[in-house]
């Protein structure tokens, strides 16, 4: 386990059922994710990406293994400990987005905020700068439902970093959206990578994977391949990767 | 007839599928059936019982109070009131025309009427003392249940009023001061039993014996004529004698009275008819309290029904969706949903009507006043007509709605599994933002489901209204005992308890199941939201904190509204008597003990759903 790692894991395993029913969803994994670093881990459907994300965010507990986050021990978390862990340290991006369907786009951004325990004034302030940041300032009011997928995403991706986390998960965070929504996307994690924010993403999506710092590939539940990208998505990765509008 | 058999095949699968959920709709009708049942079959049972004691006792037909109305009742003009010899001669002189009365075959007395202050076991009570012979009367000789007939030194009590004092035969009394034996107990056709008894003295029920200021709550007893008039003092002179007649035609017995009462004075008739009327008060009041009350549950069991629908729609959306996408019509799906709920209400009705039915007997012992049993009540069809047009008003209309959404939602979001779209109250969610984070929550879920939190409020009004009535009856039967009554044990009282015991815990039972498959629902329905705000930082304390305050805070306007809706319906029950308001702190204490039951029922599916992991449900909802 390297010291400047913010997280890592190692020997991370998670099963389900016994016997000959056993399923190894994630199969021995050691992991170190270094500050500021963008890792995208890549594979195919139901290889324990998603369950691996799970697992480093305290969403889910491991069957073996130890996960660390700016050196606290996740795995061993108390469940009261796990929820201040979501609140402060990491943020979660999903495929599905996961927006709350009554309330506004900006109602949204600032919920982590309002579970945290922030004043409400202080919540919405920031939920509205966030809201600026990801472009849809103008679309603050809006339910999630009057939202195209790639602006619902965004929306997603300020609710993830309204608390400021150390680590930004996200899982398949393209999975639903087209190639110019896929492009909005990535411009939004591009520039949280450029303000020095921690990013693992989960995807299938090789041109995602193409614009990381790492790309880790994973098969049964293992890591199989690790590949570092020089260029990361500061380069020009992203219109290699044939991502239309890319710069 | 294929479709028919479709729809009945659809609707059988569904129900083996989820018995959980079947039993429990089944439950919450059958208890609203049989209450009902209970309430209606209860008509008329003390006829039976009446009659019986009215053959054994050799009932009178018209019962005839004779003697002088007191000074201030006298019309304009009247002589004074005669008293002594004067009125013993005026009284003879009466009985005889009473006798010779067209219609009359028979007739016994006059006997004396003296009020008396018994004193027994340390109670007092007031009570009627009538002078008898000590050969049996040929109209109205009370039927002894236990000991002898009056004898010098020895008196009968009849037996409500033994049973209220506590005594039986061989124990020690004393009548305004003087000693007696009980030398027997007996029962009696001719005047209503303890605490119905009206004190007859100067021709009329106007004032209470010596010492007992009311002329209600009185008992009757039997002693020698002399041992009668003994009792009498000049402040408390006799007054009043009893006489009592056999007609020739007992059906004409009100046509008889109503002659004599059409003029002023003595006689005073009462009829056979009057004298049952009161004896059925026992039953009556059981029905006053029971019907209600059953009507109550009834619609516990609309907000349990309503609740189960719902909650059953809500797990099955995907078999509604796969359904529609294999050509079901929505008139397929509604028939096949609605079957379900008419079916397991037509079995409650008929589990209502066998439970009811046999049920009465024990709530309907016509009491200690009569002789023989009512017998099984009789079960009428309009009776079971009723109770089926009730079970199946009950389910169809908690299911029509959503059974009509079901049918009518989109079929991918269906297949999907999709939940149905929350509702977005703005104000709420803005006054949300402000609250601790279970509160935040809690207002969140009742915001998006208003019509649950609406149905939330109704369960709990309705059982709070049932528990103000029940204070409402202690309060006012207890203001009424302490004020005038004469501190024995009222029969009446008694089975008032028993019955609303019954009721009440049949009420809290059903109450119980609403609040926790509300809860249970409400927990299955936000099952995304609450993993997504534990995604985002909350507790999983939170969470099921946020889930019982959404079952709160719609108890708490619910049960504030239930206090004077128990005190509206004790009102109506008791035909507007005299209501006395519970003290404050009862009401209080009721209204924390049912929002603390609602919470710990709350609190049960709430920390249930709040043990799965978040992750498993989010990526449930995205597969």
């Amino acid at each position: 386990m390297t010291e400047d790692a913010l997280l890592s894991c190692r020997d991370l395993r998670k099963t389900y059922g016994k016997d000959a029913g056993l399923v190894r969803a994630v199969d021995g994994v050691d992991l170190d994710v270094a500050a500021g670093e963008t890792v995208a881990i890549m594979g195919p459907s139901g290889c324990g990406k998603s369950t691996l994300l799970h697992l480093l965010g305290g969403l889910d507990r491991p069957s073996g293994g130890e996960v660390r986050l700016a050196s606290r021990r996740v795995d061993q978390m108390s469940e009261r400990a796990l929820a201040r862990l979501r609140q402060d340290a990491v943020g979660f991006v999903f495929q599905a987005f996961h927006l709350m369907d009554e309330l506004t786009a900006v109602e949204n951004v600032e919920l982590p905020a309002l579970l945290a325990g922030r004043p409400a004034r202080a919540a919405r302030r920031r939920a509205t700068e966030l809201m600026e940041r990801v472009g849809l300032a103008e679309r603050a009011g809006f339910l999630p439902t009057a939202l195209s997928g790639g602006q619902r995403q965004r929306v997603a991706i300020a609710r993830a970093v309204a608390n400021e986390p150390a680590v930004v998960l996200a899982d398949e965070p393209t999975g639903n959206l087209d190639s110019a929504a896929t492009l909005e996307v990535l411009r939004l994690f591009e520039s949280l990578h450029a303000a020095g924010q921690t990013l693992v993403i989960v995807t299938h999506d090789s041109r995602i994977a193409a614009t990381a710092d790492r790309m880790i590939s994973m098969r049964d539940g293992t890591f199989i391949d690790e590949t570092r990208l020089t260029g990361g998505t500061r380069g020009d990765l992203g219109a290699l990767a044939g991502l239309e509008g890319w710069s | 007839m294929s479709r028919l058999r479709l729809v009945g095949r659809l609707a059988a699968r569904d129900l083996r599928n989820r018995p959980g959920q079947a039993v429990l709709m089944l439950l919450a009708i059958t208890a609203a059936t049989a209450t009902l049942t209970l309430g209606l079959v209860l008509h008329g049972v003390t006829s039976q019982p009446y009659q019986q004691t009215r053959a054994a006792s050799r009932g009178p037909d018209e019962v005839a109070y004779l003697g002088s109305p007191p000074a201030a009742g006298l019309a304009p003009g009247s002589a004074a009131p005669a008293a002594g010899t004067k009125l013993v001669k005026q009284v003879r002189s009466q009985a005889a025309a009473l006798a010779r009365a067209p219609g009359v075959t028979a007739s016994s007395g006059p006997y004396p009427l003296a009020g008396a202050l018994v004193r027994a076991k340390g109670l007092t009570a007031g009570a009627e003392a009538e002078g008898r012979d000590g050969a049996p009367a040929s109209v109205d000789q009370p039927r002894l249940t236990a000991g002898s007939w009056v004898r010098p030194g020895g008196v009968v009590l009849e037996r409500t009023f033994a049973a209220g004092l506590g005594v039986g035969t061989g124990d020690r009394i004393t009548l305004n001061g003087r000693p007696f034996t009980v030398t027997g107990i007996a029962v009696t056709a001719a005047n209503p039993p303890y605490p119905n008894l009206c004190y007859y003295s100067g021709g009329g029920c106007r004032a209470g014996p010596p010492g007992n200021g009311s002329p209600r709550d009185i008992g009757l007893l039997w002693l020698t004529r002399p041992d009668a008039l003994s009792l009498a003092t000049p402040a408390n002179p006799v007054t009043t004698y009893v006489v009592d007649l056999k007609l020739k035609d007992p059906a004409a017995a009100d046509a008889f009275a109503l002659r004599y009462d059409e003029g002023f004075g003595p006689p005073e008739m009462i009829s056979w008819t009057g004298i049952a009327a009161a004896d059925a008060l026992l039953v009556q009041d059981e029905q006053q309290v029971l019907t209600p009350g059953a009507w109550l549950a009834a619609l516990l069991a609309i907000a349990s029904v309503a609740v189960l629908a719902g909650g059953r729609m809500t797990q099955r959306t995907r078999r509604v969706g796969l359904l529609k996408a294999v050509g079901g019509s929505p008139g397929l799906i509604t028939a096949t949903l609605m079957a379900e709920n008419l079916v397991l209400a037509l079995v409650a009705a008929a589990a209502g009507l066998v439970i009811g039915w046999p049920a009465a007997p024990l709530l309907t012992s016509p009491g200690a006043a009569l002789v023989g049993t009512p017998g099984a009540p009789s079960l009428t069809v309009p009776i079971a007509g009723l109770v089926l047009a009730v079970a199946l008003a009950v389910a169809l209309a908690a299911t029509t709605v959503p059974a009509v959404r079901a049918a009518r939602g989109s079929t991918v979001g269906a297949l999907a599994d999709a939940p149905r779209p929350p509702r977005r109250r703005p104000r709420l969610l803005a006054l949300s933002r402000r609250l601790p984070v279970p509160l935040l929550l809690g207002l969140r879920l009742v915001a998006r489901r208003p019509r649950r939190a609406l149905l939330g409020a109704a369960n709990v009004a309705i059982t709070m209204a049932g528990v103000v009535a029940v204070l409402t009856f202690h309060a006012t039967a207890g203001q009424r005992v302490n004020g005038g009554g004469s501190g024995l044990s009222d029969p009446v009282y008694n089975r008032d308890e028993q019955v609303l015991l019954v009721l009440t815990v049949t009420l809290l039972a059903l109450a119980a199941l609403n609040a926790v498959v509300t809860a249970w629902t409400t927990m299955l329905d936000t099952r995304h939201p609450a993993a997504l705000a534990r995604a985002l930082g909350a507790t999983p304390r939170n969470v099921a904190a946020g889930l019982t305050a959404a079952q709160l805070l719609p108890a708490v306007p619910g049960a504030l509204l239930g206090i004077p809706l128990g005190l509206g319906l004790f009102a109506a029950a008791d035909h507007g008597g005299r209501l006395t308001v519970p003290p404050a702190w009862w009401l209080a204490v009721a209204v924390l003990a049912t929002l603390a039951a609602v919470a710990g029922l709350a609190a049960i599916p709430a920390r249930v759903g709040a043990r799965r992991p978040a992750a498993e449900i989010l990526q449930a909802e995205t597969a």
